[in-house]
């Protein structure tokens, strides 16, 4: 299952090493074993509450962990706010309300990690912020505020944005759950483009079709356990568990 | 279809704002008879007003054509400008009062423009009321002012933008701390704030004025300096509670965000919610300023001539002014209210420039 890394991918990104977490008497994540390899696209699904966004939440320490090791790049996760500061700069995160900074340009929504916390002079920061607002093809929106694009636009800056600390792994949680369904597809299309200049990702989602083109393993929680971790032909035709199916045939309908 | 919306709207009669006016003021008995003497009474007002302001005073002159008049004495504002705008500071030195004043008004005026906002302008208020009392005190020059001979417009002003910068600096940390997840931080920020502002602002002057020097024996505290840090904490209680309000009322997500990328606490708070905070509560703030503006003859009581002292110190010249007060309580009241009439005008305008700028 989850406790080896995908035979593709040789070093290890995330690992996951018997998990565990509370909220107070709340068992959110049970005894969580997942390796991610260094490149390897995992997508990670299961009814809401299932604690899928609290897992990669951990990844970047959102969340802390009670029990259990967590790595990202052989650099373990503890309460040090210093070695936290790092690992995030390694990890970049999506989030589902897009969470930009509506009192700053979408330029500068993107220079703000790379010169404040990468220390990168204004004049690079901004070079390679508009490299990778081309890159998401937004470029020309750079002088604008959040509030004047729409959500796909929004969500591709966001990208762009979680981009600029230069990220060896990407996280992803619901990003297009907030979209119309017009704008699913733009965002969709980044992401791809993303997995194919091959970025370590772990994308929380219920895109079904970006699952099976895109993933490499697709993970199914449920109440806070890793169910099932399989590839997504497998996963999608023959799941092996029964809450699987069902979770599937809720989708389909 | 537009024939049929203008059918369904077309006005019946008193429906029109005119008409809907009327009707308000005259529409049964009881209206019409309170109109009538609300009418009567704002007539009877304002002809004596008129003719105490107008018919019967004196224009042009000194002390002695005002005594042959029975209205108002408008020379006395004239003769009188320097007394009740610079106070007791000495004349031979007044240029230092007068350089003084216009800095303090043109850093504010600046402070009201958007694209000002920034570093410079920050410095601005820093650097400011320090050249301000080096020139006003003259330490650098061979003729020294004492605190206790200023005076007027210059001093409220003075007064008014330490305490309002110097809240900021004690009030973004009373703030934070209070929205700590560290439990004894939070307390002990809940017990400074809920303190001082149980306490009214006169009492807070007394303490620091008088309680403090005798608890500290020996230690020379200057009244100025006494004024201030009473002023500022005062003030800074209730800017806490204002910006506590502004940090919640952003989503969660943007400090999420800022931590995602990397940013520290104080980067965060400094680039990412702060800024949002502030414009959030951008008309408080407005409030704060004047609220704290129409505070400062508080000051008076512990002995310093801010400019409704200085006013006052004006009008109580019986012998040579008799019957002045109302022309100098007119004059002073109308000076307050046109600056803080403009500063409330000003806070809608600025919302409204923010929200149409997409900031908020």
């Amino acid at each position: 299952m989850g406790h080896t890394i995908h035979p593709s991918y040789q070093r290890p990104a995330v690992e996951f090493v018997g998990v565990h977490k509370w909220y107070g008497g709340f068992h959110v994540l049970k005894d969580i074993h997942l390796h991610v390899g260094a490149g390897e696209r995992v997508v990670v699904c299961g009814p809401s509450g299932s604690g899928k966004s609290t897992l990669i939440r951990c990844v970047n320490r959102l969340e802390e962990h009670q029990r259990g090791v967590l790595r990202v790049h052989g650099v373990e996760l503890t309460s040090s706010p210093v070695q936290n500061g790092r690992v995030r700069q390694d990890v970049g995160m999506v989030f589902q309300q897009f969470n930009l900074f509506p009192h700053l340009t979408v330029l500068q929504n993107c220079t703000l990690a790379p010169i404040w916390a990468r220390k990168l002079p204004r004049g690079e920061a901004e070079a390679q912020a508009l490299a990778l607002l081309e890159k998401v093809r937004i470029a020309d929106q750079a002088h604008k505020y959040p509030g004047e694009l729409s959500g796909g636009q929004q969500q591709r800056v966001a990208i762009a944005r979680a981009l600029g600390t230069n990220p060896k792994v990407m996280l992803f949680d619901e990003p297009t759950s907030a979209l119309d369904p017009e704008m699913v597809k733009e965002v969709l299309d980044t992401m791809t483009a993303l997995a194919a200049d091959g970025m370590t990702m772990i994308v929380v989602t219920h895109e079904m079709g970006f699952a099976r083109r895109v993933a490499d393993r697709v993970v199914f929680m449920d109440c806070g356990e890793i169910v099932e971790v399989d590839a997504p032909d497998a996963f999608f035709t023959a799941p092996r568990h029964e809450r699987a199916r069902q979770f599937l045939g809720q989708l389909l309908h | 279809m537009t024939m049929r919306i203008d059918a369904g709207v077309k006005p019946v009669e008193g429906s029109s704002p005119i008409g809907k006016r009327l009707a308000a003021i005259v529409g049964s008995p009881f209206n019409a008879a309170l109109s009538l003497s609300v009418a009567i009474l704002l007539a009877v007002v304002g002809w004596q007003f008129l003719r105490w302001a107008v018919i019967d005073a004196t224009w042009t002159g000194g002390a002695e054509a005002c005594k042959t008049h029975t209205g108002a004495c408008w020379p006395f504002l004239r003769v009188n400008a320097r007394l009740m705008f610079f106070g007791v500071y000495p004349e031979w030195a007044l240029w230092r009062a007068e350089v003084s004043l216009a800095l303090i008004v043109a850093v504010i005026i600046a402070s009201m423009a958007p694209w000002a906002w920034g570093w410079p302008l920050a410095l601005g208020w820093v650097a400011t009321p320090a050249v301000v009392c080096l020139l006003m005190s003259g330490v650098l020059t061979s003729t020294p002012v004492a605190t206790n001979d200023w005076g007027g417009a210059p001093l409220t002003l003075l007064v008014w933008m330490i305490a309002f910068a110097g809240s900021f600096v004690v009030a973004i940390p009373l703030a934070l701390a209070r929205r700590s997840r560290l439990g004894g931080l939070r307390t002990a920020a809940v017990v400074a704030i809920e303190l001082i502002r149980a306490v009214p602002m006169l009492v807070t002057l007394y303490v620091s004025r008088f309680i403090v020097p005798m608890m500290a024996p020996g230690l020379e505290i200057n009244l100025f300096v006494s004024v201030e840090a009473a002023l500022v904490l005062f003030v800074a209680s209730y800017l806490a509670e204002i910006l506590r309000a502004g940090f919640q009322a952003l989503p969660s997500g943007q400090f999420e965000a800022a931590q995602a990328l990397g940013l520290s606490y104080f980067r965060a708070v400094q680039l990412v919610l702060l800024p949002q905070a502030l414009r959030a509560v951008i008309p408080a703030l407005v409030n704060l300023g004047i609220g704290l503006l129409l505070s400062t003859p508080l000051i008076a009581v512990i002995g310093m001539t801010d400019f409704l002292s200085a006013v006052r110190v004006a009008a109580a010249q019986e012998q040579e002014w008799p019957r002045c007060y109302t022309v100098a309580y007119l004059f002073a009241g109308g000076v307050f209210f046109s600056v803080c009439f403009a500063a409330s005008r000003y806070s809608r305008w600025l919302e409204k420039r923010l929200r149409a700028a997409g900031h908020s």
